[in-house]
């Protein structure tokens, strides 16, 4: 059930709180052992938490303060921060309850299919054998198995779109600076946003309602007026400019997952919107920006773990002096990804190196964003596909990092651009696997993504299709 | 560019990430297929054009210097991985 089904039935008092949380914890035992979705079961779930309204399920980089939070790395094992991200106190204060188990994820966010979570990979409740995308895989997960009411996600890259387009459910980054980012362990911190995963686009409105917000925690959070999102939810989009970018429909995508993005396309222009080919040009150009720049921001934000004030600290003999306690924490704390970046990163911004790389890469970060500055001076929004492909098997991409890291290709640019982007159910394979529609709107223009999902969603099935769990 | 073993084991020294010779192998391989797709960005002319290191139109954020109240001292400490009193204990640093 979404959360505003269940806010119906509690103001009905239909329900109690302590029926939804213990419901929800009874389907949590059922179905995990089989999806996996959440981290570090066996030692939660113990505790009743604060019965006071909707429960909400967190991935393991955002700080819940005396709840481990370790981004699914064994060098932050057994951290428990001691206060609360932002977006927490702000869940808090609207009297959700925030789940004392985390969601999975690939570590530090590094991935797009959870395989590099220390914990293992979680799975597709519609395949259990495919992966359910990632990073934020195990809140996507949850939501579509029906372990959550709703989730928290981060995206860096297209963290929480493309597990949303895998897992058939609805997945938004905002527009930079739109939510907090304190209390976020930092991957890449002109990229990062928090962002929900909810079962629908009313649900997904009414939690950024919740999470948005100028905070002076976070420097980069923006003073703006936060409007009231559910006032986006209208069904209508006749007139509505949409720019469907040419870039995005090239070979190397599913052939299955062009049609149905198409046929989603057609949809969007029987509802009346005004529909035309646009470029991007610098397209192909943005995973290798990202590549750059998100390596070399992490290179920097992980620093800090370094075995002294928090987390695993390496017990080698070698350990005599502290730069030898340093690398063998690191080398033996940090998984295989983690260490590929960050050394990616050191290297692109090392003496030498930061014209040829960095430098360079942030220069084309510019030809992007002037990209979408064009194409937003004549349409409302960008309609593309959100990922090129359905869910893939766990173990197929892993021992080829690049061609994961192209898994991202359709998400990554409105990151770099800062611009807000949102993720819809929109069809299955033939295999029922579902596809993910991405809508794309100039910053701080949230209001644009719910109105033109919304629309799509009221007059289409998807959203209601629900997976059989074997 | 072509990234060779050495290469890497200077930026993972810069890291500070121990490396096991095997992994130094491994990692040399998948950063020169990394590297050789990235140098796709030489293909752009570059010259006239301003780095975007941020997004968003903001230049120094300044705040009052209040004093506020800062965590709990305890609170904090208990995830170090060595103590002692209020202290975190770390191998010798001098000789």
């Amino acid at each position: 059930m979404t959360a505003h089904e269940l806010f119906d039935k509690l103001n009905r008092k239909e329900i109690s709180p302590r029926d939804i949380i213990t419901s929800l914890q009874d389907r949590i035992r059922q179905i995990d052992p089989k999806v996996k979705a959440y981290v570090r079961l066996s030692d939660s779930l113990h505790q009743t938490p604060i019965l006071s309204g909707i429960p909400i399920s967190i991935k393991d980089n955002i700080c819940t303060e005396g709840y481990n939070t370790e981004c699914c790395s064994k060098i932050l094992a057994g951290f428990k921060p001691p206060y609360d991200a932002t977006v927490i106190t702000k869940l808090k204060e609207a009297g959700a309850t925030v789940l004392d188990v985390k969601t999975n994820m690939d570590e530090f966010a590094f991935g797009s299919s959870t395989e590099n979570s220390c914990f293992g990979p979680s799975r597709n409740p519609w395949n259990l054998e495919c992966v359910p995308g990632g990073s934020s895989g195990g809140s996507a997960a949850a939501v579509a198995a029906d372990e959550a009411i709703w989730a928290l996600g981060s995206d860096t890259g297209g963290s929480i779109r493309q597990p949303a387009s895998f897992c058939g459910v609805v997945g938004l980054k905002p527009t930079y600076g739109r939510v907090s980012r304190y209390g976020l362990i930092a991957f890449a911190s002109s990229l990062d946003q928090i962002g929900p995963i909810t079962k629908d686009v009313r649900d997904c409105a009414i939690l950024m309602n919740i999470i948005s917000g100028f905070d002076a925690h976070d420097s980069t959070s923006v003073d703006l007026k936060v409007p009231d999102y559910t006032k986006g939810l209208v069904n209508d989009i006749k007139g509505i400019k949409i720019g469907i970018p040419k870039e995005y429909f090239v070979e190397g995508m599913d052939a299955e997952v062009k049609t149905i993005v198409q046929e989603a396309v057609h949809k969007l222009k029987d509802l009346g919107a005004d529909l035309k080919e646009v470029t991007l040009p610098h397209t192909e150009y943005a995973v290798s920006v990202y590549y750059i720049v998100a390596t070399a921001e992490a290179s920097s934000n992980l620093s800090r773990f370094d075995g002294v004030q928090y987390g695993f600290r390496a017990k080698s003999a070698k350990s005599k002096n502290l730069i030898d306690m340093y690398e063998s924490t690191r080398g033996n704390g940090f998984g295989e990804e983690a260490k590929r970046r960050i050394i990616l990163g050191t290297f692109a911004l090392s003496h030498g190196y930061y014209d040829a790389y960095y430098l360079r890469a942030l220069k084309v970060r510019t030809l992007i964003k002037e990209d979408f500055d064009k194409v937003f001076k004549d349409f409302d929004c960008i309609v593309t596909p959100t990922s090129p492909t359905p869910a893939f098997k766990i173990g197929e991409k892993i021992k080829d990092p690049l061609k994961m890291y192209l898994s991202d290709i359709y998400t990554i640019s409105a990151n770099l651009a800062g611009i807000p982007a949102i993720s819809i159910p929109c069809g299955f394979t033939k295999k029922r696997l579902p596809v993910g529609l991405q809508i794309l709107a100039k910053a701080f223009n949230e209001e644009m993504l719910f109105r033109a999902a919304y629309t799509y969603e009221q007059n289409t099935p998807w959203h209601l299709e629900k997976p059989k769990i074997e | 560019m072509a990234i060779d073993k050495e290469t890497v084991k200077y930026a993972a020294k810069l890291a500070r990430i121990e490396l096991k010779p095997k992994e130094l192998e491994k990692l040399s391989l998948q950063l020169q297929d990394t590297l050789d797709f990235i140098d796709q960005l030489k293909k752009l002319d570059i010259k006239e054009i301003n780095p975007t290191s941020h997004i968003l139109p903001m230049n120094n954020v300044f705040r009052e210097d209040k004093i506020k109240d800062s965590l709990p001292i305890k609170k904090v400490l208990d995830n170090a991985p060595a103590l002692e009193r209020n202290f975190f204990v770390v191998p010798k640093v001098i000789e």
